[in-house]
């Protein structure tokens, strides 16, 4: 178990002092605790004795001294052993989501939301139980077991040798009982967060469910999923409702023994009335760590298995991060792009082929292509999304894997194709990009996106809520609040990847031009399916499945009569046709 | 965002009887077995106080005679009077069917409440479930996913933990509790009331513990929400969180939220770690009381060995529920707090929902009208203001106008997603309002803005749960929106895994997934809002081609910001700040010179340069 507890020791070991006199309050309850018993002996063997009224009141007194040292101690080791659980847990969760801060965009394509949800909850809280209740428990229970069982074996080694007979079931029960809860308990964990996960997707595609009439299809399946969820859970109460009612009855077993034999050997003058009550009373002391066994057995194998998957999180390396960065990089960027022979492939199928591309600093390039031809994949290299072959993406002619990623994003302003924006207030979407700005930087930033007029317009202005992924906001309006958030930084390089897709033409035309002013001295890349908003770029290249086909400026790539012309002329035909109309 | 917690702030009560009810609601079909059950843990409950009496039966009869005289007499004669066989007796005729009457009754008690347990909370978790898939969407507006996720499963499973280990435990107790007294008081009262002494002490603590324990709940609920919404959002927004360098600040953010945890916990564990001593110390005490008055009247023969030692077990016995109450305690208050939470949910009305005596709607020729329509989403500001529209059967209606016009709303309203503040929207003559929310629907194709894909394969994402869709279907849908060749290119073509909302595909590709969704469903009215906006012009021409016939004789509605998208149209609709502006055909728009006019100038003004021709 030790060795399995290993990936934990750094965690451990930080609370190491606490630990110990955490054990040196448990050692001392627990050993005052023993001798209890043996003071209430004394004063029943009294009692046969007829001793004085103030013998008794010393009895008591005892107790009472016992007693309250023995509270005292107890709440010392709960409240320290318990508490480093706690402390542990805190650390644990810190660590984890600074370390899902540094996985990249592959990790989150191949795990689901909700298993990470559950792992970061309930496989944390079961560590936290093995780290603080479980290793409690655990000691407690070797603790008071062994005190007791010496004192019961030097008190009537044979009576205490015959109430032990059950107790081999007792283990074994639990063992074996144990085994299976923990098997059973994973499939039903296992399940639980498929239903999570299952309810979750439902609820975010509201929408497309009801306006396709879904609702039923997706009852009787969630309906499916609870009754095997239920059966699961029923093969589990079979044995949990079993086996605490049977460790009770091996235990009455046990008591029935000693009143039997206990009471021959009092018969026989062998012990007398009061070590027969003290038998009893540790008979009772023990039942507490032999039913704890069971239940310290159970938080433990749940612990170790949660520990295993919680650590299937700390095993996934980082593949993007600062490990080629030179012991004195680069502090400040340019912004002067260079793809080099570029090939990339997300799994296997290569996506972008050869690509080489060069972007002086401050100059601006439009890419044009088919739907999934790969531009998207194109830009999403230069911030390192995702991470390019070493040395095919050079920024101020430096690999990008030299230049640390805080330094690199920081020079990057990215409107993504997708919008996300966080369930917060318009304002803090928009300052996302830059935490200090002021109030005249953020509405400056809104104005680029000529979204200022319509949040002016809102009831509560900037300090409007957006709702989940900026759901109450229409599909423009959260373009735009995305292109502020990336203008508002700043940046030496702008990334627009189609970030003008659901705005109408009239504000295009508005937000184009104000971007011009912006994109002045700035490189950057233009992602679009319209020549509008493509034809002043400095560069357009077209993409056609992963390649580039065609560069140049428009004119030239008008002249070269390729897909570019096709595209132009196809918008242009189109514009025929209506001025036919 | 504070604000989005209230809820999970719900301390509850320990006990709410008007909650209470209503659970027990829930187990009426299951009554006869938690009759059962019921009767079961009484009797479990005084079996619990059985077994030192028997101890002092047996002091009492055979080690300290002295006792002998305060024995019922029926119990003397009916025990033999050789020691060593009178004990045999005790333990075998007496003790031994004790324990394993006791252990039947609390296995089929487990197994049978649990078993209930099971099934209330697999029909709570179905009723909840089907209620979201009732209630508006303007509650989803309000309510973060991740809460009502929530509803369905956690609190449902703290539901469970009272069921299965609370309420009837407590009663468990109770009966032990109460037979301990009766038996203790029938025994001796003296020496009963004066070990009782201790009981004021017991409650006085468990009332302050509660108290200290509530608030620390009440912290980490709310700590506990706040984490996990905390974390499901910047996971999903995680490429975003990195892009912008916030990885600080969200560290720091998150460091606090679970600062605040901790330190709650923190607090009950003071809480706990005070009570259980205390309890503990109180018990001793009463054994103490025991030794030292019971000694004493022992010594005038007013209390037998036989009692003392029975009363220091019972002692024992006694204190132990009393401690697991305290558990318990906790066990309700959160099972309160669900519950709350949980019919609360249940209680939102369903605003949004079939008329008590729907219209029959004859067969859809596809006649649509909006009339005088207003609609504000929130707080009277109204998002559209007097809409009248008409769309005739077989008609392609196009909607275009600024964002934030309001063209998304207007297909909101046409599928009921919300129903207008006022004003009325006819289907065939019919105030949709009239129809089966499902007849009124199944009329309808739509490609959202913002395309949503579920995780299953490509075929699940088209074909849905519709059933009557065929794979033959599913794959001219995607010919349509001419994703069948990459669809084929895909290893597993349209088996082909999607993950979560469709994060390996691209963005057009994504779009076109939803849109051939829609033909698939072969609708009588196409809704397409913004449906090839991240397409490129190649392949939307092949759509539209498409489309040509398809759409021949059915009726659309399409909304675009890309005026040669809606050049087909019968009509355009021109909307400005929620108001319709213009409508009329292109060419009519053009000659009034108005809004339509100056977006299509824009729009094509800088393209003024001639036509090249490709390659002839
Ligand atoms: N669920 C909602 N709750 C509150 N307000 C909303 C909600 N959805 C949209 N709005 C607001 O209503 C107005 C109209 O939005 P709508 O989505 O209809 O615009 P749209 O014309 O479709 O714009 P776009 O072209 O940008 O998609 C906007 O100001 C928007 O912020
Ligand atoms: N994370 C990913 N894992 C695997 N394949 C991917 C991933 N992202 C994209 N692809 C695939 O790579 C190809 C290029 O995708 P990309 O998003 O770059 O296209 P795009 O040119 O941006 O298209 P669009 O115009 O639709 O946005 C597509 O075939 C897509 O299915
Ligand atoms: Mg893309
Ligand atoms: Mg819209």
């Amino acid at each position: 178990m030790f060795q399995r507890l290993s990936p934990l020791k750094p965690y451990l070991a930080r609370y190491k002092g606490r630990y110990v006199a955490g054990f040196i309050a448990l050692l001392i309850t627990q050993i005052v605790g023993i001798t209890i018993p043996l003071i209430i002996k004394a004063g029943i063997d009294g009692m046969r004795r007829h001793v004085s009224g103030s013998e008794l009141l010393f009895f008591a007194g005892l107790i009472l001294g016992a007693a309250l040292i023995k509270a005292i101690f107890q709440f010392w080791m709960r409240w320290i052993l318990i508490g480093i659980s706690r402390d542990i847990e805190y650390d644990l969760r810190n660590d984890l989501f600074a370390h899902l801060m540094r996985l990249s965009q592959r990790y989150y394509n191949e795990t689901r939301t909700g298993e990470l949800m559950s792992k970061l909850t309930n496989d944390l809280s079961a560590v936290r139980n093995l780290v603080g209740p479980g290793i409690m428990y655990s000691a407690t229970t070797l603790v008071t077991g062994v005190a007791c069982l010496t004192l019961m074996f030097h008190l009537d080694w044979e009576l205490t040798l015959i109430a032990l007979i059950p107790m081999p079931l007792v283990s074994i029960a639990v063992k074996y009982f144990g085994q299976q809860i923990h098997e059973r308990f994973e499939k039903i964990q296992a399940m639980y967060s498929d239903i999570t996960e299952r309810v979750r997707e439902n609820l975010s595609g509201v929408r497309v469910v009801r306006a396709f009439c879904q609702e039923e299809a997706e009852m009787a399946l969630f309906d499916r999923m609870n009754r095997e969820y239920v059966e699961k859970n029923k093969r589990l109460i079979w044995i949990t409702s079993f086996l605490w009612p049977a460790l009770s009855m091996l235990f009455g077993l046990s008591f029935l023994l000693v009143l039997i034999f206990g009471g021959w050997h009092v018969l026989s003058g062998r012990i007398t009335l009061g070590t027969f009550m003290a038998l009893n009373v540790y008979l009772m002391y023990l039942i507490w760590p032999m039913i704890a066994l069971g239940y310290v057995t159970n938080l433990v194998q749940r612990g170790l298995a949660s520990q295993g998957r919680l650590w299937t999180i700390f095993a996934a390396q980082p593949d993007i991060d600062d490990r080629e960065v030179p012991a004195h990089p680069v502090t400040e960027l340019r912004g002067e792009i260079e793809f080099r022979n570029l090939t990339f492939s997300y799994n296997g199928v290569p996506v972008l082929r050869n690509i080489n591309l060069h972007i002086p600093a401050g100059r601006s390039v439009a890419i044009v292509g088919a739907t999934g031809s790969g531009k998207t994949t194109l830009v999403n290299l230069i911030p390192r999304l995702y991470d390019a072959p070493a040395g095919a993406v050079l920024i101020d002619g430096t690999p990008i894997r030299q230049i640390p990623l805080q330094v690199l994003r920081r020079n990057i302003g990215f409107v993504p194709q997708e919008t996300f924006l966080f369930s917060d207030t318009i304002r803090e979407n928009i300052k996302f990009g830059l935490s200090e700005a002021s109030q005249s930087e953020v509405e400056q930033a809104a104005e680029v996106s000529n979204l200022l007029p319509e949040i002016v317009g809102f009831p509560k202005g900037f300090e409007t809520l957006v709702g989940e992924r900026g759901l109450t906001l229409s599909g423009g309006q959260k373009q735009r609040a995305a292109i502020s958030r990336a203008v508002i930084r700043n940046p030496r390089i702008l990334i627009l990847d189609d970030a003008l897709s659901s705005v109408d033409t009239g504000t295009e035309e508005k937000i184009l031009s104000q971007l011009t002013r912006i994109m002045q001295g700035r490189t950057t890349l233009m992602i679009s399916h319209r020549v509008s908003t493509v034809q002043n770029a400095d560069e357009i290249i077209v993409l056609h499945e992963g390649e580039i086909v065609e560069r140049g400026t428009h004119e030239e790539l008008l002249a070269m009569g390729g897909f570019y012309t096709e595209l132009y002329n196809r918008q242009l035909i189109e514009e025929e046709l209506e001025k036919e109309a | 965002m504070p604000e989005a917690f209230h809820e999970e702030e719900i301390l509850g009560k320990a006990y709410d009887s008007r909650l209470m009810r209503r659970l027990l609601h829930y187990l009426r079909p299951y009554r006869g077995v938690v009759a059962l059950a019921f009767i079961a843990i009484f009797f479990y409950g005084i079996l619990q106080a059985v077994p030192p009496y028997l101890l002092k039966l047996e002091v009492d009869r055979y080690l300290d005679p002295a006792g002998r005289r305060q024995m019922p007499h029926f119990l003397l004669r009916l025990l033999s009077p050789n020691p060593f066989t009178g004990i045999l007796e005790i333990a075998l005729l007496l003790l031994l069917p004790c324990v394993l009457l006791a252990f039947a009754l609390e296995f089929g008690q487990s197994f049978a409440m649990q078993l209930v347990g099971q099934k209330v909370m697999y029909d709570l978790r179905n009723q909840i479930f089907a209620h979201l898939q009732r209630l508006q969407i303007s509650y989803y507006d309000r309510n973060p996913v991740g809460r009502m996720v929530t509803r369905v499963t956690t609190d449902v499973d703290v539901l469970n933990d009272m069921f299965s280990s609370g309420v009837v435990a407590i009663f468990g107790d109770f009966f032990t509790l109460l037979s301990i007294l009766v038996v203790m008081l029938k025994v001796n009262w003296k020496l009963a009331l004066l070990t009782f002494s201790v009981l004021p002490f017991i409650v006085l603590t468990t009332m302050a513990f509660r108290k200290a324990v509530r608030e620390s709940y009440r912290r980490i609920r709310i700590a506990i929400a706040r984490i996990n919404a905390y974390l499901q959002e910047h996971i999903t927004g995680m490429a975003t969180l990195q892009l912008f360098n916030r990885e600080e600040r969200s560290y720091e953010e998150f460091e606090e939220i679970n600062r605040a945890h901790m330190k709650a916990y923190k607090d009950s564990i003071l809480a706990y770690g005070l009570f259980y001593p205390t309890v503990e110390f109180l018990g001793i005490l009463a054994v103490a009381i025991i030794i030292y008055r019971g000694g004493v009247m022992s010594l005038r023969g007013a209390v037998t060995l036989g009692t003392a030692m029975a009363f220091i077990q019972y002692s024992q016995r006694f204190f132990r529920p009393i401690q697991d109450l305290s558990d318990k305690y906790n066990i309700l208050q959160a099972a309160m707090a669900s519950s709350e939470r949980i019919f609360k949910l249940l209680d939102t009305p369903v605003t949004i929902t079939d008329p008590e005596k729907p219209r029959e709607l004859p067969e859809v020729q596809g006649r649509v009208e909006f009339r005088h329509v207003n609609f504000a989403y929130q707080d009277h500001h109204l998002v559209t203001e007097n809409v009248s529209l008409v769309i005739e059967p077989g008609e392609t209606v196009a909607v275009v106008g600024h964002t934030g016009a309001g063209k998304t709303t207007l297909t909101n309203l046409l599928l009921r997603f919300y129903d207008v503040t006022d004003g009325r929207i006819l289907l065939e003559g019919i105030d949709i309002r009239q129809l089966r929310l499902r007849d009124l629907r199944s009329n309808f194709g739509m490609v959202l803005q913002d395309p949503f894909l579920f995780s299953g394969t490509i075929a699940s994402n088209i074909r849905m749960g519709t059933p009557w869709i065929t794979d033959e279907q599913v794959r001219r849908a995607a010919q349509q929106v001419n994703i069948l060749d990459f669809i084929e290119s895909l290893p597993e073509g349209f088996d082909e895994p999607v993950k979560e909302r469709g994060v390996t595909l691209s963005t057009g590709q994504k779009q076109l997934l939803s849109f051939a969704r829609a033909l698939a469903h072969d609708p009588r009215i196409l809704i397409l809002d913004e449906a090839t906006s991240s397409v490129d012009p190649e392949t939307e021409a092949l759509i539209r081609e498409a489309l040509r016939s398809l759409l021949r004789d059915r009726t659309s509605l399409v909304i675009a910001h890309r005026l040669s998208t809606i050049q087909n149209a019968n009509k355009i609709v021109v909307m400005h700040k929620g108001r319709v502006r213009e409508v009329g055909t292109h060419r009519e728009l053009i000659e009034k010179r108005g809004i339509y006019y100056k977006l299509y100038q824009l729009q094509y003004k800088d393209q003024e340069l001639p036509a090249v021709r490709s390659e002839t």
